[in-house]
């Protein structure tokens, strides 16, 4: 716990342009497999159904792809679900079965084999249901996103305006790009993390562009390295032991939040993790490629700007 | 010596106090029970009928509750689940179709606290287990029935003013009455006005027509009652099922929400909302030839129909309707007083009576034909111009005429259905009328269905991640920050009070799975604003303030940043509620409650708990433990 002793003063600004290039790596990268592979849009965008079954003893997963191509559903995608007694299967609407009742004769057919087996869920999402929650999904993100460039505007103006919001993209593109790489299930509660994590990757990056802009205008030092440095160092404790507690309960959620709760602590996991960096290295690489000077701070209160026509 | 203001400490103390005592029910677990209701609504549960479930439950060796009166039905509590469905089945025989009997679950609220009117929280299906349907209302055949409607209604007033008309068509919203000459669209004019008042009518021109189209409040006006139609109908129909606490909303202009938590069988409850079935009253038309009948094509005017039941017998209808089941307010079976024979008892709004009476006393002696209209909908895949794949619903419609009576005399709001095979029949179709039948075919576009055992893991899941979460998150802030540690885990213990307390406080806040995650992220992010302050504070205190100073400073400066953290938070949370459904609105309730309550407890709670400790005595401290 030496962190904890005053004085800390880590060179941050140091690694500055390698981890700037990472990061510009990340983002193109992530854009790159979000255009190519797409995220696995899970069953509420894409319309279809899942069943999950729990049987008294371990299934074979081939055995339940036998029995499932036998009746008819070979493109069925069958997984476990949480432990080896619980398979979850999921089937791509069928022209030769009414779509909202799929899930049952899916039910049937696997029973009729497995007399034991109980059904533990049926989700039957509608292809016009789907479409719309896409629809609806897509505009909650970019809404949410809007909302934060409008906050970020009204709470700085110019360059930690930019520094924050790119900071907060830089965010979500890489946490939507890692999604896309190992093809995690997207689905609505993974949405809801995703907007979570908007709101707590721009906090992250408020309160040490906070400090920076603090920093600028109490100190006597001229040199931008040097303030910005130590304005990232002086919130650093606070930056990581926030995200230490968040990450111990997300954690917490992933082992035993059961599957459900499963995507959507990953999503937050590494949220917070890329969300913790870019507030440290996004931010302030950006404010140095806007030259930030002492001068930026010497403008009047926003009040001020307020009345100017 | 900082003075904290009084007034702060009392309102943290009401908070705590009121919230704690609400989220006290949240500890008593629900007991399995049935709930026993009268089939009709606003009917009491005899005495006798709750001595004979009571006694019945005795002699099955069950224990029971005493059985406790909830509005006009009976809560019967049991031990456990097996117990409640053999209760069920048991009291279901015992009192047949006069009562229904439903799974419930009774909440164990101590009286004390239902006085003050303590709840436990609501919770969503996906931890009590049941059924989520949306349901879809196919608009294209509200209107399209709607407007057959009209036009007939539109020949019925021509007829009655004496104006012969040619062909009198529906297209859409707009109906086309053809005349022969201008004269006599002139003289139709005036009274279709009258008839078709919500008609916007074509100024005339060369030709001899009378063109009417729908105004578009009318329209809107149409598609809302037919849903709203359909959502009272569905409600029906789940008390018919016996589903306790039911929900079944309205969502967004053309779909219905159908929640039926605790339901185990979710086929039956599918079969029941799904039947899109209605009845039609039409006059008979039995002068056209059986070879007629035979080619299928009608005259017009009339349309030919199959015959339930009777293989190749084609019943000759007119177009126009005398009534239809939406009209239908009370439907009771009964038996022919002269030869047994069961019969279906009709009430008709007052509307259809008065149709029903004009028509029925022009045409006693003629028969009358009962037709009955089932729709499916169903999805199906088409190509657009642009060569998009497009879902289109597309519906098929059956129907056949299930009965023929001949009118025996001017019939008004009540009449009856002879003529059905058997009783059966006629309590089925007595009871699709009474409940009401859709006045437009809806189709399931989303379902959901949670096991009542997943629900309970789903349970056991959530709060076994929030007790570890919280449990870990305690332990680091008394490590890192000592006694102010203890501090702010205080102040987190007792923002989990009152966020349950608010969830408990509020009748529509539902608490879900992702709700659950949404508590526990609170967690992690409320000592977000005490490792801010903190952090201040220690600061404050090696740049060699006092410690009482740094306090002060600490708080201050640290409040504008908490402001933001907890404003960009709330804005996501409401976005999300906004844009959400079911679960995920779920978690935006308790993301806002949890930020509101967090910066509560955060700021003015530790702030009061640290002053008690290190602001109270007569000297100020030397050092403070952080």
């Amino acid at each position: 716990m030496a962190m904890s002793k005053a004085e800390m003063n880590v060179n941050f600004m140091g690694a500055r342009k390698p981890l700037g290039i990472l990061s510009i790596a990340l983002v193109v990268i992530s854009v790159v497999l979000l255009v190519t592979r797409g995220l696995n849009l899970g069953l509420d965008f894409t319309g279809g159904t899942t069943i999950v079954v729990k049987s008294p003893v371990d299934v074979e997963l081939s055995q339940t792809r036998a029995d499932l191509s036998e009746a008819g559903f070979g493109d069925a995608v069958v997984q476990h679900y949480g432990s080896p007694k619980e398979v979850n299967i999921r089937v791509a609407p069928k022209d030769s079965v009414d779509a909202d009742k799929i899930g049952y004769v899916v039910f049937d057919a696997l029973k009729a084999e497995n007399s034991d087996l109980e059904l533990l869920k049926v989700e039957f999402v509608g292809p016009q249901v789907g479409d719309e929650l896409r629809d609806e999904s897509g505009t909650a993100m970019l809404l949410a996103l809007g909302l934060m460039m409008l906050y970020v505007w009204f709470r700085f103006s110019n360059k930690f305006g930019v520094a924050t919001v790119v900071a907060l993209f830089h965010d979500v593109i890489v946490v939507l790009g890692l999604f896309s790489l190992l093809q995690w299930p997207f689905d609505l509660t993974v949405l809801a993390a995703v907007l979570a994590l908007i709101g707590y990757s721009l906090n992250d990056s408020i309160v040490v562009a906070d400090r920076i802009r603090d920093e600028f205008r109490n100190t006597r030092e001229t040199d931008p390295e040097a303030i910005i440095n130590g304005a990232v160092n002086q919130t650093l404790t606070r930056t990581i032991n926030t995200s230490l507690t968040t990450l111990l309960v997300l954690v917490a959620l992933f082992f035993f939040g059961g599957e459900v709760m499963k995507a959507f602590s990953e999503a937050l996991i590494v949220g917070v993790l890329v969300g913790t960096y870019s507030s440290i290295y996004v931010v302030t690489n950006i404010l140095f490629m806007m030259k930030v000077t002492k001068e930026d701070f010497l403008i009047p209160e926003p009040e001020e700007l307020d009345e100017t026509p | 010596m900082t003075r904290y203001p009084r007034w702060k400490f009392f309102l943290l103390l009401t908070a705590l106090i009121v919230c704690g005592l609400y989220a006290l029910p949240n500890l008593y677990p629900d007991a399995p029970a049935i709930q026993i209701s009268h089939a009709e609504a606003g009917g009491e549960v005899t005495d006798v009928a709750r001595q004979r479930v009571l006694g019945a439950l005795d002699d099955a060796g069950l224990n029971h509750g005493p059985g406790e009166t909830v509005g006009t039905s009976l809560l019967v509590r049991l031990d456990d689940t097996e117990a409640q469905l053999r209760a069920r089945e048991i009291a279901a025989n015992l009192l047949g179709d006069n009562y229904v009997v439903a799974l419930n679950l009774a909440a164990t609220t101590p009286q004390w606290l239902r006085a003050v009117g303590a709840s436990p929280m609501n919770l969503g299906l996906d931890l009590r287990g049941g059924v989520h349907f949306l349901l879809q209302v196919d608009m294209d055949d509200v209107v399209t029935s709607r407007m057959e409607a009209w036009a007939g209604n539109a020949k019925l007033t021509l007829r009655d003013a004496g104006v012969r008309y040619r062909s009198v068509a529906v297209d859409g919203t707009t109906i086309t009455a053809t005349f022969a000459d201008q004269v006599a669209a002139d003289a139709a004019r005036a009274p279709l006005r009258r008839a078709l008042d919500n008609f916007a009518m074509k100024p005339a021109g060369d030709s001899p027509e009378v063109v009417l189209t729908l105004n578009d409040s009318a329209l809107k006006e149409m598609q809302d009652y037919a849903v709203d139609q359909n959502r009272t109908a569905l409600n029906k129909r789940v008390n018919e099922l016996g589903v306790a606490e039911a929900v079944v909303q309205r969502q967004g202009s053309d779909r219905i929400v159908v929640q039926l938590p605790g339901i185990q069988d979710a086929s039956q409850a599918r079969r029941i909302l799904g039947r899109t079935a209605t009845l039609e009253f039409r006059l008979v038309d039995n002068s056209v030839s059986s070879a007629r009948l035979r080619t299928g094509v009608a005259p017009p005017g009339l349309e030919f129909f199959p015959f339930k039941g009777q293989e190749g017998r084609i019943v000759a209808l007119s177009k126009s309707k005398i009534a239809t089941g939406d009209q239908v307010i009370d439907a009771r079976m009964g038996f022919d007083q002269q030869n047994g024979s069961p019969e279906v008892n009709v009430t008709l709004d007052g509307d259809g009576a008065k149709r029903m009476q004009r028509i029925t006393g022009k045409n006693v002696g003629n028969p009358m034909g009962v037709l009955f209209i089932e729709t499916k909908t169903d999805v199906q895949k088409t190509t657009d111009a642009d060569g998009n794949t497009v879902d289109k619903m597309v519906s098929t419609t059956d129907k056949y005429v299930i009965n023929v009576a001949t009118i025996q005399d001017t019939l008004g709001s009540r009449f009856r259905i002879t003529g059905l095979d058997n009783p059966a029949e006629a309590s089925e179709l007595a009871l699709l009328l009474r409940a009401g039948s859709l006045a437009a075919p809806v189709s399931i576009v989303e379902e959901r269905t949670v096991g009542p055992s997943l629900g309970a893991e789903n349970i056991e899941a959530g709060l076994k991640s929030m007790a570890l979460g919280l449990v870990l998150v305690l332990i680091f802030m008394v490590v890192w920050y000592k006694v102010f540690g203890l501090v702010a885990n205080v102040a987190l213990l007792g923002n989990l009070v009152i966020i349950v307390g608010i969830m408990s406080l509020i009748p529509g806040a539902t608490l879900t799975l992702p709700g659950i995650a949404g508590i526990v992220l609170t967690v992690g992010m409320a000592v977000d604003a005490n490792v801010l302050i903190f952090e201040r504070v220690k600061e404050d205190l090696r740049r060699g303030l006092k410690p009482l100073q740094a306090i002060e400073e600490g708080y201050g400066k640290a409040f504008t940043t908490i402001l933001d953290a907890n404003i960009t938070t709330l804005i996501v949370a409401v976005i999300l509620f906004a844009a959400g459904t079911g679960s995920v609105q779920g978690f935006a309730v308790t993301l806002f409650i949890g930020i509101l309550t967090s910066m509560f407890t955060s700021i003015i709670g530790t702030r009061a708990m640290v002053e008690m400790i290190y602001g109270r005595g007569a000297r100020a401290p030397a050092k403070l433990s952080i």
